[in-house]
């Protein structure tokens, strides 16, 4: 048989619903691919072999029984490090959390388990999904699997990256101002933001709570909502979660038809900072979408240019205060107890220690943006923009069925390039973080190599509230056009990693 | 005239607990300088008559009903704790020596 780990999730199912392959062959094929590779690309913080393996069993005895499964039952997939899952080392990418076992699974975990799902391991990420390169980890950086020498994304990096290196099929990332989307477009593959609220946050380490959500991430579209609709759906756990039916994500991915569609190219996203070889992928992107019978039009967003720096308030802010919870006491790491210090001092001894320099730096800087004095100038007024960014896509939406624009501004860049200067870090996510702001559904697809430098271009859709469909009609519309092109998806044009086992 | 000074730096970690160095202190302080700046381009922004909005969603308060469920055991719980005794997390002491 073919290479199993080169299969998509859907012809995965497909091998195990028609007897031709086990979910443990497939499991074991892609723990091998891990300890092969991994050395290489450090997607993986843990690797839960045993488990992967049990959960594996178990599905391939159910169907052995003649048990009914889920359409993605005994495919293996790769969890962010920021969800629960119980009794699996979970550390959100921090020292503060390491060796933390949690006592419970988060909902996203529950479902997948409930789905046959089987979870191969836990990937690397910007410690508490604070960065947009995998190198504020405390556990090392991940390489991008199309160049070593590169990073990412993130701060879902390990997510994408172990897809891209044919570690996972599938996995799942979480997305607060761009940390699935970014790191699909780093790594040519597909990421999608829900509509917030669409997936629940219950046992996700909460970053910013007003932003944070859980996606799915795949090598192609239909896997993407193959996911989706697996995790995705109301959750009494979580009070933001709603209480509504899941978009049909399939049968869009499964139609890809764009038609009559009307798409916005938003004016703002595009210009000055932006790579040519990502605004030259994106138009041809566009002008393929038109040739396929889509309306283009061109809108304007006028207060996008806002969202950075009223992102880079709100959050920090939500963070600083859903930071506080590690105080040394009920979990994870404590130093300077050694009877003398008092309770305040090791907690203040621990956040120094267990702490990377860009949490420092936005637990302080929403410190001083909640503070007295400041709190209506700073987190006030961002609270207004936010209103006025979500009047900007209202107006939008009402002329146009999606917006699209580049995922990010440039393609991966290099290894150390930017972790000393923390706003060009932050520009990374200027086309990304409109949708977190309004709750929007959104969603990164590769439209092809740019030209400078061989790296992936990510293509960005973003749907109104509880339409996700729209991404799945888009993307798949794109994909088959483009791997026509191509004679296939895009990663098949990826270097072969050097095996190092 | 930098917007936010090395004091005030020192002064809002102690308010979030946190025991930064010199080290980190002089490395922070200027960075967050440039952030603010950044961020304070917010203020460009003529919105005094904008309602602020504090989540994506109209939200509603969402209580669940009175009822026991399953949840946690002692041991689960304290699973995780840096220092336990007795069933109870065992914490440094809270009150200052005199």
């Amino acid at each position: 048989m073919s290479d199993l780990t080169r299969k998509t999730a859907a012809e995965l199912a497909e091998l195990m619903t028609s007897g031709q392959a086990s979910s443990v062959e497939i499991t074991q094929a892609h723990l091998d691919r891990i300890a092969a590779v991994d050395g290489d690309v450090h997607a993986f913080l843990h690797v839960d072999t045993e488990g992967a393996l049990a959960q594996a069993k178990a599905v391939d005895g159910k169907r052995a029984a003649g048990e009914q499964l889920s359409p993605l039952a005994g495919v293996p997939l790769a969890l962010k490090d920021v969800l629960t899952q119980e009794g699996v080392p979970t550390t959100a990418g921090s020292k503060i959390l390491e060796g933390w076992k949690p006592p419970y699974d988060s909902t996203v975990v529950k479902r997948l388990k409930a789905a046959g799902i089987v979870i191969l391991g836990k990937t690397n990420m910007d410690e508490f999904a604070m960065g947009s390169s995998t190198e504020n980890s405390a556990y090392g950086t991940t390489h991008n699997p199309w160049d070593l020498n590169r990073i990412p994304g993130g701060s879902g990096g390990g997510s994408s990256a172990a897809i891209s290196a044919y570690e996972a099929p599938l996995a799942i990332g979480t997305d607060t101002g761009g940390s699935i989307r970014q790191p699909g477009a780093f790594t040519g593959t597909v990421g999608v933001k829900p509509t917030y609220g669409g997936t629940s946050r219950y046992g996700l380490i909460a970053l910013a709570s007003s932003l944070d959500t859980p996606g799915p991430c795949a090598r192609t579209t239909l896997d993407a909502a193959l996911l989706h609709e697996a995790i995705a759906g109301y959750d009494p756990m979580d009070s933001t979660s709603i209480n509504q039916p899941v978009p049909a994500v399939v049968e869009a991915a499964r139609n890809g038809d764009v038609a009559g569609l009307r798409i916005g190219v938003v004016k703002e996203l595009g210009g000055e900072g932006y790579q040519p070889g990502v605004e030259a992928r994106f138009h041809e992107a566009v002008e393929l979408l038109t040739k396929l019978g889509a309306e283009v039009v061109e809108v304007s967003c006028p207060h996008f240019e806002y969202a950075l720096p009223a992102y880079y308030l709100i959050l920090p802010s939500e963070a600083s205060s859903n930071l506080a919870k590690f105080d040394a006491m009920r979990y994870g790491l404590r130093v300077g107890d050694d009877g003398t210090n008092s309770a305040e001092t090791v907690t203040s001894l621990s956040r120094e220690a267990g702490f990377g320099a860009e949490v420092k730096r936005r637990i302080i800087l929403g410190t001083h943006a909640l503070s007295s004095g400041y709190y209506d100038a700073y987190y006030g007024q961002a609270q207004k923009v936010r209103t006025l960014i979500a009047r900007d896509f209202a107006k939008a939406y009402e002329q146009v069925d999606v917006l699209v624009s580049p995922a990010t501004p440039t393609t991966a860049f290099a290894i150390g390039d930017r972790i000393d200067d923390p706003i060009a870090m932050y520009k990374n996510d200027l086309c990304t973080i409109p949708s977190n702001l309004a709750g929007n559904a959104a969603a990164s697809f590769p439209c092809g190599l740019a030209d400078e430098d061989g790296l992936p271009v990510g293509f960005h859709v973003m749907a109104p509230v509880m339409r996700d469909d729209l991404l799945y009609t888009v993307g798949a519309a794109l994909e088959s056009a483009l791997a026509e092109q191509w004679g296939g998806v895009l990663m098949t044009k990826a270097p072969e990693l050097e095996v190092t086992r | 005239m930098p917007s936010i000074t090395r004091e005030e730096v020192a002064h809002l970690a102690r308010l979030a607990r946190i025991e930064l160095s010199d080290d980190e202190l002089d490395h922070l302080a200027p960075q967050l300088d440039q952030i603010i700046t950044l961020v304070g381009q917010v203020s460009q922004v003529a919105a005094d008559d904008i309602p602020p909005t504090s989540h994506a969603l109209p939200l509603t308060n969402v209580m669940r009903a009175d009822e026991n469920v399953p949840c946690l055991t002692p041991e689960q719980a304290l699973s995780g704790a840096p220092a336990a005794e007795e069933q109870r997390f065992r914490v440094p002491r809270i009150l200052e020596e005199d």
